[in-house]
C-alpha cells in the first residue's frame, strides 16, 4: 500500500522534510511577533487600561504611604516604590498579553497556526516576544513619571532598566503563555490570572522592602519568581541615585537567603532559570494534537 | 530502457489501479472517551482526485479530516497523506496540505491581506512569489477590492471566501475543505466550485472535502458516504446511483397501451400507468430517442428521472439527509466550542 512520498509542489522550496529550516522558523517568529504588535496597536482600550493601573498604584501607594512611612534622609517612599511600579506595569502587561492565545483558541486562529508546518517553539517564541515587547514599551513609558517622583535618570540607567524590563517581560509572558495554553475559556483565564497576579505582585517586594519580614512572608517572597526581577530593577535605579546611608538602610535592596545576600547576577540568574522553565512548559503545552 | 520499466512496475502496481495515492487511510479509529467518533474507516484518494465525504451531522467527517491534518491523533489505524504517516511524520504532512476548517479561523483584527501574509510566511511561500499569489487568490474569490479591510468588517460569506483563498495560497498537494460552502450564496458557491476545479486542472491539487449537500457531492470524482463513523458506500456518483436503482423514463403518449406493448416486445421492462408509460432502463437520457422510436406513437411529454444522491443516502442509511442541516452558518458559540476540540 505504501507509496513513495510525493514531491513537494515545484514552487515550494525544496527542503528536507522533517528538519526545520532556520530561516523559515525565524521568519515565523517575526511574523507572529508582528501580529501581536499590530493587534495591540489596534486595541486602544488595552493600551489605556494597562497605563491606568500602575499610575493609580504609584499615586495611591506612593503618596498615601509616604505620609505614613515618612521620609528618611530626604528619600521618600515614592522613590522606593517607583521601580516597583515600573515592574508591576511590565508584569501585568506581560502576563495579560498571553490572553491573546485564549482569544486565538476561541476564535479558531490558533488552529491556523498549529497546523502550519512550523515548530511549536517558533510560535511560542513569537508570541512571547510579542507580548514582551509590548510590556517593555509599557514599562519604559512609565519612566516619564520619574522626574515627577524625583528619581534621577541617566542614559545608562535607562538602558539597564530596559534590559531588565525585557528579561522580566519574557519570563512573565512565557508564564502567561504556559497558563493560557492550558486554559480553554477567556473567563477562566481572567480569573486564574487575577488569582495569581495579585499575590505575585504583592509578594515580590515591589511595594515593600524584603528585609525584616516575618518568616512565612519571607519564604513566600523567596518562592516568587517576580521577586528576582523586581530587586535587580530597584538595585540599578537606586545605584544611580545619591542615597544617604540612612535611606539605603531603611529602603534596602538585595534578597537575603540562607544567611547570605544574593548578588545582582545571582538574582538575574535565578530569574533566567524560571524563564527557561516557563518557556519550556509553554512550548510543551502549546498546540498539542487531540 | 526495459530495466527501468521493470523496476518502476511494482511501485505503480502497489497503488490501486495504477494511481499515485495522495491519501491512504486504513482502519482509522478515533475515540473521545466513550464516544467513538470514527469507527475504522478506510479509503484511498488518488492524486488530482476530488473526493467527497458525505454524511449527516456527527457522522465523523471533521474528525477524520482532523486526523489526516495531524490535528488529532488517531486512536487506531494508519493514515498517510502525500506518502507520509500522519502520526510519525506530522511535519512532512503539514508541508503538503492546505486546510479550510469548518469553523472560521481568520484573525478578524487583521486585514485580508495581513491574514494572507501571515499564512504565506508560515507555509514558506517564497518571498518573491508572495505578492503575485496574494493577488491571484484574492481575484479568484473576488475580494481584491477588500484586501486592505479588516476581516471584522466582512460578511460571513466573504470571510469564508477569504479562508478558501488562504487554503489555496501555498498550492498544497492535498487541499482539505471541511464544509467549504456553508454560508455561501448559490453564486459564490458555484464560483468556489469553479475555483476548486481549476485548481485541480492547473495545479494538480488533490481535493478532499466534506459536505452535507447532495448536489455538491456530485462534483466529486468519488464519494464516500459516512454515517455513524463508518463508510457505508464508496464509489463514483454515477456508480452509486446505479447501485441504488435504474433510471426511469416516463413517456406520455397518444396511446400508452400500444406504446407499452411495443416496448415490452422490444425487450424493455416497462409499466403502463394511467397517464404514461414508465420504462426502467440504464442511462435513460441516451435511450430516449430509441424508446420513442420503438413506441411508434406520438409522444407529448418525456421525463427522465435519475436517482439522486438523496436517494443514494436514503438507500444506504435508511435516513434522509436533511437539507436544512447544511444551511446554518456556525454561530459564535458553536464556533467557539468547536474550536476547543
Ligand atoms: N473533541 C471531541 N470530544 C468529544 N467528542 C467529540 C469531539 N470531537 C467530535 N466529537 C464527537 O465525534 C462525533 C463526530 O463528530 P464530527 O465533528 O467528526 O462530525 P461531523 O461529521 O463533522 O459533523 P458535522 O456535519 O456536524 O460537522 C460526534 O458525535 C461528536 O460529538
Ligand atoms: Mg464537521
Amino acid at each position: 500500500m505504501a507509496t513513495a512520498p510525493l514531491p513537494l509542489h515545484p514552487s515550494t522550496p525544496r527542503l528536507l522534510d522533517e528538519r526545520g529550516d532556520l530561516g523559515a522558523e525565524l521568519r515565523t517568529i517575526g511574523m507572529v511577533w508582528e501580529r501581536e504588535l499590530i493587534r495591540f496597536v489596534r486595541t486602544r482600550t488595552r493600551i489605556l487600561s494597562s497605563f491606568v493601573q500602575p499610575i493609580l498604584f504609584l499615586f495611591v501607594l506612593g503618596y498615601g504611604m509616604t505620609t505614613l512611612v515618612g521620609t528618611t534622609a530626604g528619600f521618600t517612599f515614592k522613590k522606593f516604590v517607583f521601580p516597583g511600579v515600573v515592574a508591576m506595569s511590565v508584569v501585568m502587561t506581560a502576563i495579560f498579553s498571553a490572553i491573546s492565545i485564549v482569544w486565538d483558541r476561541e476564535f479558531g486562529f490558533l488552529r491556523e497556526m498549529v497546523v502550519a508546518p512550523v515548530s511549536r517553539s517558533s510560535l511560542v517564541i513569537g508570541k512571547t516576544l510579542g507580548g514582551s515587547s509590548i510590556a517593555t514599551v509599557q514599562g519604559t513609558i512609565m519612566l516619564v513619571l520619574a522626574p515627577l517622583i524625583g528619581v534621577h535618570l541617566t542614559a545608562v540607567l535607562v538602558g539597564q532598566v530596559i534590559g531588565l524590563e525585557l528579561l522580566m517581560a519574557v519570563g512573565l509572558t512565557s508564564f502567561g503563555v504556559f497558563v493560557a495554553s492550558r486554559i480553554q475559556r477567556i473567563e477562566a483565564f481572567q480569573v486564574v490570572m487575577q488569582l495569581l497576579l495579585l499575590p505575585m505582585l504583592f509578594l515580590s517586594g515591589a511595594m515593600f522592602p524584603l528585609k525584616g519580614l516575618p518568616t512565612w512572608l519571607a519564604v513566600l517572597t523567596r518562592l516568587n519568581p517576580v521577586t528576582y526581577a523586581v530587586d535587580p530593577l530597584r538595585r540599578v535605579v537606586f545605584a544611580a541615585q545619591a542615597m544617604p546611608p540612612a535611606a539605603a538602610a531603611r529602603f534596602s535592596t538585595g534578597i537575603s537567603m540562607f544567611g547570605t545576600t544574593l548578588s545582582l547576577s545571582a538574582e538575574i540568574g535565578i530569574f533566567c532559570v524560571f524563564t527557561a522553565v516557563f518557556l519550556a512548559l509553554a512550548v510543551v503545552g502549546f498546540g498539542k494534537p487531540e | 530502457m526495459p530495466a527501468v520499466t521493470t523496476i518502476a512496475e511494482p511501485a505503480a502496481a502497489s497503488a490501486a489501479a495504477g494511481r499515485t495515492l495522495a491519501v491512504e487511510v486504513s482502519s482509522l479509529v478515533k475515540r473521545y472517551g466513550v464516544v467513538e467518533a470514527v469507527k475504522g474507516v478506510s479509503f484511498d484518494v488518488g492524486r488530482g482526485e476530488i473526493f467527497a465525504l458525505l454524511g449527516p451531522n456527527g457522522a465523523g467527517k471533521s474528525t477524520t479530516i482532523k486526523m489526516l491534518c495531524t490535528l488529532a491523533l488517531p486512536t487506531d489505524g494508519t493514515a498517510r497523506v502525500g506518502g507520509f504517516d500522519v502520526r510519525r511524520q506530522p511535519k512532512a504532512v503539514r508541508r503538503r496540505i492546505g486546510l479550510v476548517f469548518q469553523e472560521q479561523t481568520l484573525d478578524d483584527q487583521l486585514t485580508a491581506e495581513e491574514n494572507l501574509r501571515f499564512h504565506a510566511v508560515l507555509y514558506r511561500v517564497p518571498r518573491h512569489e508572495v505578492d503575485a499569489r496574494i493577488d491571484r487568490v484574492l481575484r479568484l474569490v473576488a475580494l481584491e477590492g477588500r484586501r486592505k479591510d479588516l476581516v471584522s468588517t466582512f460578511s460571513g460569506g466573504m470571510a469564508r471566501r477569504l479562508e478558501i483563498a488562504r487554503g489555496m495560497l501555498h498550492t498544497p498537494t492535498v487541499l482539505f475543505l471541511d464544509e467549504p460552502t456553508v454560508g455561501l450564496d448559490p453564486q459564490t458557491r458555484a464560483l468556489m466550485w469553479d475555483d476548486v476545479k481549476r485548481l485541480r486542472e492547473e495545479e494538480g491539487v488533490t481535493i478532499l472535502l466534506t459536505t452535507h449537500y447532495m448536489d455538491e457531492a456530485e462534483y466529486a470524482d468519488r464519494i464516500a458516504i459516512i454515517d455513524h463513523g463508518q463508510i457505508v458506500a464508496l464509489d463514483s456518483p454515477d456508480a452509486l446511483k446505479r447501485k441504488v436503482g435504474q433510471d426511469t423514463v416516463e413517456l406520455t403518449t397518444a396511446d400508452n397501451a400500444l406504446a407499452a406493448s411495443r416496448l415490452a416486445a422490444a425487450g424493455s421492462r416497462c409499466q403502463e400507468g394511467g397517464e404514461a408509460v414508465v420504462v426502467f432502463t440504464t442511462d435513460g437520457e441516451s435511450q430516449v430517442a430509441r424508446l420513442i422510436e420503438i413506441a411508434g406513437v406520438p409522444v407529448s411529454n418525456v421525463h427522465v428521472h435519475r436517482p439522486t444522491l438523496d436517494d443514494v443516502f436514503l438507500h444506504f442509511t435508511g435516513r434522509q439527509i436533511r437539507e436544512d442541516q447544511g444551511e446554518r452558518v456556525p454561530s459564535m458559540a458553536v464556533r467557539a466550542r468547536a474550536g476547543r476540540h
